[in-house]
């Protein structure tokens, strides 16, 4: 089975984010870029299913700094193919992203694609279901798990409150991966400076981006928020008594 | 604007989901604001009696043995006929695991703006989406002639999207629904074999700050002196250091407790969604700028790995 997964880097939530002065858009000069958890899930799961059912894992996404290192990475846990695509992306969105990847994913005739199922910084859209569409596939997304069979797949979409459907889909189709069967795996960095002498990173020049079907944004800021939480500052011991005052007042101690 | 704004309805198993009532009393507002009527479309087999508790001024309503279950392929086909149609203003959805399914397809298919994770709009008639956990807003005018939208909830009160009064109900036309490649096997129940969270007064929550499986002992020593329930956000879960019953949030259970104690939890939307309604809630987290702080009551910046032994000791020695 050959198996595709589109991936991108998002900003680390963790930094501390700030809009630029232009403010429509996050300052990207201090902003640390990371994998989109589900994305780095959908890699898992397209290995675990190599794993099971043998094939091919071809792991594809825009150039960012950082996009090596875990295209190598992903190599180290067992894909076969790395591409990355080149061209200006400072201005790009999910449909003109997704229709690069979709010219890529022509050529390449995978059988399954999987993505993570979003990004928190998706505005226009989701890359997985416009993938599906350029290509005239199947899409189903919230899925955390599934088993494959010759011409099609079984997946486990979730719904709200933990309720499960079961669904079959016909191949070749995009899935939106949730979680994987299994955490992420852990690379030791050893193994990826082994496989970087050995795997190559094929380029993709992207010539145009159509960005028609995005949005435009016009402001962007931080939530205003009505009532911020009453901080409780000093050493954890005039932290814990202050909690447990708050327990006994709500008579929970 | 003053044209039509279709509002996709969720329902599972006879069901209506609550982000429904959330994305009609959206809708509601924006009418209010800029004119036009809100439009229910609802998309079943036999279906006709969820419309009675739907607040709209209409129901756009096509049945069909494929779209008995919900379907990604087949909800998609019937709803691009209609909007081609139809031409309303907006079409929204829910930013779930229906909505998602097919907005981006649509958009993509017709040729039409879709804007992701709108939280609220505003009187002038702009989107307002939340994004990056919860960190940021973006806002913009809503893309014309017609746009999609998926909508969070939070915005908007879901008692007013409700209604006692049926609306009347048209019945749409129905495209061939033919070339479905999705067919549902089965539903698969969730685990009830564990404790209930959504019926505890009291929990412990952990998030991914907790960092491994052995420190989850911590929460565990807390809770029990506590004498209450532990809890988590989903990376805990998905990395198997609490099992799925525990989860809360979006995919997991809504739970409303008299107090919540979210331990390393950032507060992104798809958790809060699961605790908003707790009757306090308190945070603990080394990061001031956390989401989490704008739904809390009370909130510390403290290590929880300096603060969980000392308060655990702490009620330990109180009760
Ligand atoms: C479709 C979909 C459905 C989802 N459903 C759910 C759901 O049901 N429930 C859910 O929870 N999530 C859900 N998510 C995931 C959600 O988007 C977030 O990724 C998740 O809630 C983050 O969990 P977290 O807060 O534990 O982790 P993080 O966001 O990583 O936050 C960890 C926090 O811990 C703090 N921290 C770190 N170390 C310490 C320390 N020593 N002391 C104190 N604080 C510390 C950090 O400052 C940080 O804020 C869903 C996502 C999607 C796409």
């Amino acid at each position: 089975m050959k198996i595709a997964v589109p991936v991108k880097f998002v900003p680390d939530l963790v930094e501390e984010l700030t809009i630029d002065p232009g403010g429509t858009a996050l300052d990207t000069s201090w902003l640390r870029l990371i994998i989109n958890e589900f994305d780095d899930h959908a890699v898992e799961q397209a290995i675990l299913l190599k794993e099971r059912v043998g094939g091919q894992v071809i792991v594809a996404m825009a150039e960012a700094e950082g996009a090596d290192d875990f295209l190598f990475a992903s190599a180290a846990k067992g894909a076969d193919q790395l591409i990355r695509l080149t061209g200006d992306f400072s201005s790009s969105n999910n449909h003109a992203l997704a229709r690069a990847l979709a010219d890529l994913l022509k050529e390449l005739k995978p059988d399954l694609i999987l993505t993570g199922v979003q990004a928190h910084n998706d505005l226009d859209g989701s890359i997985g279901p416009l993938l599906a569409e350029y290509l005239g596939l199947p899409y189903v997304g919230y899925v955390a798990g599934l088993t494959a069979a010759a011409d099609m797949v079984t997946v486990r979409k979730e719904y709200a409150g933990g309720l499960i459907a079961e669904m079959e889909v016909k191949l070749p189709a995009v899935l939106g991966i949730q979680a994987a069967e299994q955490p992420p795996r852990y690379v030791a960095y050893s193994k990826i400076r082994q496989v970087m002498s050995t795997a190559k990173i094929e380029e993709r020049a992207v010539a145009s981006l159509d960005l028609s079907g995005g949005i435009t944004i016009s402001r962007m800021f931080q939530p205003e928020v009505t009532e911020r939480a009453t901080m409780m500052g000093g050493s954890p011991e005039e932290v814990a008594d202050k909690v447990i005052e708050i327990f006994k007042e709500l008579g929970t101690l | 604007m003053d044209q039509d704004i279709f509002v996709v309805i969720e329902h599972l198993r006879g069901q209506i989901a609550d982000v429904s009532y959330v994305m009609l009393a959206g809708a509601r507002q924006l009418t209010q604001d800029t004119g036009g009527k809100v439009m229910a479309v609802l998309l079943g087999h036999n279906a006709q009696g969820l419309a009675n508790s739907l607040a709209a001024d209409g129901v756009l309503y096509i049945d069909h043995p494929a779209l008995a279950e919900f379907n990604s392929d087949a909800y998609q086909i019937a709803l691009a006929s209609m909007i081609k149609e139809r031409s309303p203003r907006l079409v929204i959805f829910g930013h779930s695991s229906i909505g998602m399914d097919i907005a981006s397809g649509l958009s993509a298919k017709l040729g039409i703006p879709v804007v992701n994770s709108c939280r609220t709009f505003t009187a002038d008639g702009k989107f307002v989406s939340q994004i990056c956990g919860g960190k940021i807003m973006a806002e913009g005018d809503l893309p014309t002639p017609t746009a999609l939208i998926t909508m969070v909830p939070g915005g908007y009160k879901s008692e007013q999207g409700q209604s006692t009064q049926s609306a009347t109900m048209t019945a749409a036309s129905t495209p061939a629904l033919d070339g479905i490649r999705i067919r549902l096997k089965q539903y698969i129940e969730p685990d009830t074999s564990d404790l209930d969270i959504a019926r505890e007064t009291m929990l412990v929550s952990v998030g991914r700050g907790i960092q491994n499986k052995d420190n989850i002992e911590l929460a565990n020593e807390l809770a029990e002196a506590l004498g209450c329930a532990v809890s988590a956000s989903r990376p805990v879960v998905d990395q198997g250091w609490m099992p799925t019953t525990r989860l809360v949030g979006k995919s997991g259970k809504r739970v409303k407790p008299k107090i919540y104690l979210a331990l390393g939890i950032s507060g992104a939307p798809e958790h809060v969604e699961g605790m908003s309604d707790s009757q306090v809630i308190i945070a603990v987290n080394t990061d001031p700028n956390a989401p989490i702080y704008n739904i809390a009551r009370y909130g510390t910046t403290v290590d929880m790995f300096d603060l969980l032994p000392v308060l655990t000791d702490k009620i330990k020695q109180a009760r």
